[in-house]
C-alpha cells in the first residue's frame, strides 16, 4: 500500500505495518478529539517513525496516488484540525 | 471509528475527484492541470528562494549582533583591567541580553533551514512528477478513446492532484514561517538601527565607551603629566652639568682653530 505523509513523500508499505498503522491512527483521532496536544504529537510521531522504518520510498515519478495520507511532523493539532474541517485548506 | 489519518485521505481523494468530474473532455483536464502544475513549480521555487533570503538576513543579524556583543565583552575586560566593576557589570548585562538575542536568531535560523531543506525536496519531486505527467498526457491524448481516457487518466490526475496538495501546504507553512520571521527580523533591524543595541560599525559611541574612552584620556593626562613632571624636576642638574661642559669645551675653541677644524676630520 502506498502511503504518503506530507512534506516528505510517498512509501511503500506491506499491509501487516498497515494494521499497526491503524491502531497508532486510532490513538490519533482519540488525541484529536480529547484535544490532547501531547499525546497528539506522540501518536504523531510514533505513526511517521513506522512508516518511515517500515516503508520504501516509492520513486519521484511515480504518477499514482496514495492509498493513505499522513500529516507533516510537527503539524499541529490545531493544522490537523483545519485540514480535517475545511477541504478548501488543501491548494493546487 | 475512522481513524483521523483515513479521514485526512478521503480529503485529498475527494480533492482530486471533484477536479476530474469538473471536466467535460478529459483532455482538457490533462492540459488544464499541466499548466496548473508549472504555476505550482515556479510557485515552489519563488518559495525556496524567499525562505533563503530570510535566512541570509537572519545571518547577517546574528553576526551584527555577535560583533555589538564581543565589543561588549572587550570593554568589559578594559573596565575591570581599570577597576570599574561596576562598568564591567553594566557592559555584561547588555551582553547577556544579546547572548539571549543571538540564541534566539540561531533556532529560527535552524528552522528555517530545515524548511528550506523540505522545499528544495518538495520542488524536486514535483518537478518529476510533472515530468511524468507530461509523458503520459501525450500518450494518453495520442491514442485518446474516451472509454479508456477516463480510467487512464483518473490514476495521473489523482496522483499529481495529491502531490499538487502536498506541495501546496508545504508552500504556505513555509510563507507562515518567513513572513513570522520578517517581522521579528524587522524589530531587531529597528532596534539596531535605533542605536539602542549600539552601532555595530562602532563609528557611534555608546555610554560605555564614553566611559572607558573618558577613563582611558584622564589616565593618559595622568601619565603625561607624571612625565612632564619627572622631566622638569629632573631638568635642573642635568642642563647645570651640560652647561657647564658646553662651556669648558666651547671656550678654548676659538683660541684653537687649527684644533677645531681637526675635529671633524678626526671624528670621520
Amino acid at each position: 500500500m502506498i502511503i504518503r505523509i506530507l512534506g516528505e513523500g510517498q512509501f511503500e508499505v506491506a499491509d501487516h505495518t498497515v494494521e499497526v498503522l491503524n491502531t497508532i491512527d486510532s490513538k490519533l483521532q482519540a488525541a484529536v478529539d480529547a484535544d490532547d496536544e501531547p499525546g497528539f504529537h506522540h501518536a504523531l510521531d510514533e505513526l511517521l517513525a513506522l512508516v518511515r522504518e517500515a516503508g520504501a520510498r516509492v520513486a519521484d515519478d511515480y504518477l499514482g496516488p496514495s492509498e493513505l495520507v499522513l500529516p507533516a511532523a510537527e503539524s499541529t493539532l490545531e493544522e490537523v484540525r483545519a485540514l480535517l474541517g475545511d477541504e478548501g485548506l488543501i491548494p493546487g | 471509528m475512522a481513524g483521523l489519518v483515513k479521514r485526512m485521505s478521503l480529503i485529498f481523494k475527494a480533492k482530486a475527484n471533484k477536479a476530474l468530474d469538473r471536466a467535460e473532455d478529459p483532455r482538457e483536464t490533462l492540459d488544464y492541470s499541466y499548466t496548473k502544475q508549472l504555476e505550482l513549480l515556479q510557485k515552489v521555487r519563488r518559495g525556496v528562494a524567499d525562505v533563503a533570503t530570510s535566512r541570509k538576513r537572519l545571518e547577517l543579524q546574528a553576526q551584527q549582533l555577535q560583533q555589538q556583543s564581543d565589543k561588549l565583552d572587550g570593554q568589559a575586560r578594559v573596565a575591570l583591567s581599570q577597576g570599574r566593576e561596576d562598568l564591567a557589570r553594566e557592559a555584561l548585562t547588555r551582553k547577556s541580553a544579546l547572548t539571549q538575542q543571538i540564541a534566539d536568531l540561531q533556532t529560527q535560523h535552524v528552522s528555517l533551514q530545515a524548511e528550506e531543506e523540505k522545499l528544495t525536496l518538495a520542488s524536486q519531486r514535483l518537478q518529476a512528477k510533472v515530468d511524468a505527467f507530461r509523458t503520459k498526457k501525450e500518450t494518453i491524448k495520442a491514442t485518446y478513446t474516451a472509454a479508456q481516457a477516463q480510467t487512464q487518466i483518473g490514476e495521473a490526475f489523482s496522483g499529481i492532484s495529491e502531490e499538487m496538495g502536498d506541495v501546496g501546504l508545504a508552500i504556505q507553512r513555509a510563507e507562515d514561517k518567513t513572513q513570522s520571521m520578517q517581522a521579528r527580523a524587522g524589530a531587531i533591524d529597528e532596534l539596531l538601527a535605533s542605536g539602542a543595541l549600539d552601532d555595530p560599525t562602532g563609528t557611534a559611541k555608546d555610554d560605555i565607551q564614553s566611559e572607558l574612552d573618558r577613563m582611558a584620556s584622564t589616565s593618559q593626562v595622568e601619565s603625561d603629566l607624571a612625565k612632564l613632571k619627572g622631566e622638569i624636576a629632573g631638568a635642573p642638574a642635568t642642563q647645570a652639568i651640560e652647561g657647564a661642559s658646553t662651556t669648558t669645551q666651547t671656550a678654548p675653541s676659538p683660541a684653537t682653530p687649527a684644533e677645531a677644524n681637526q675635529q671633524p676630520e678626526a671624528s670621520s
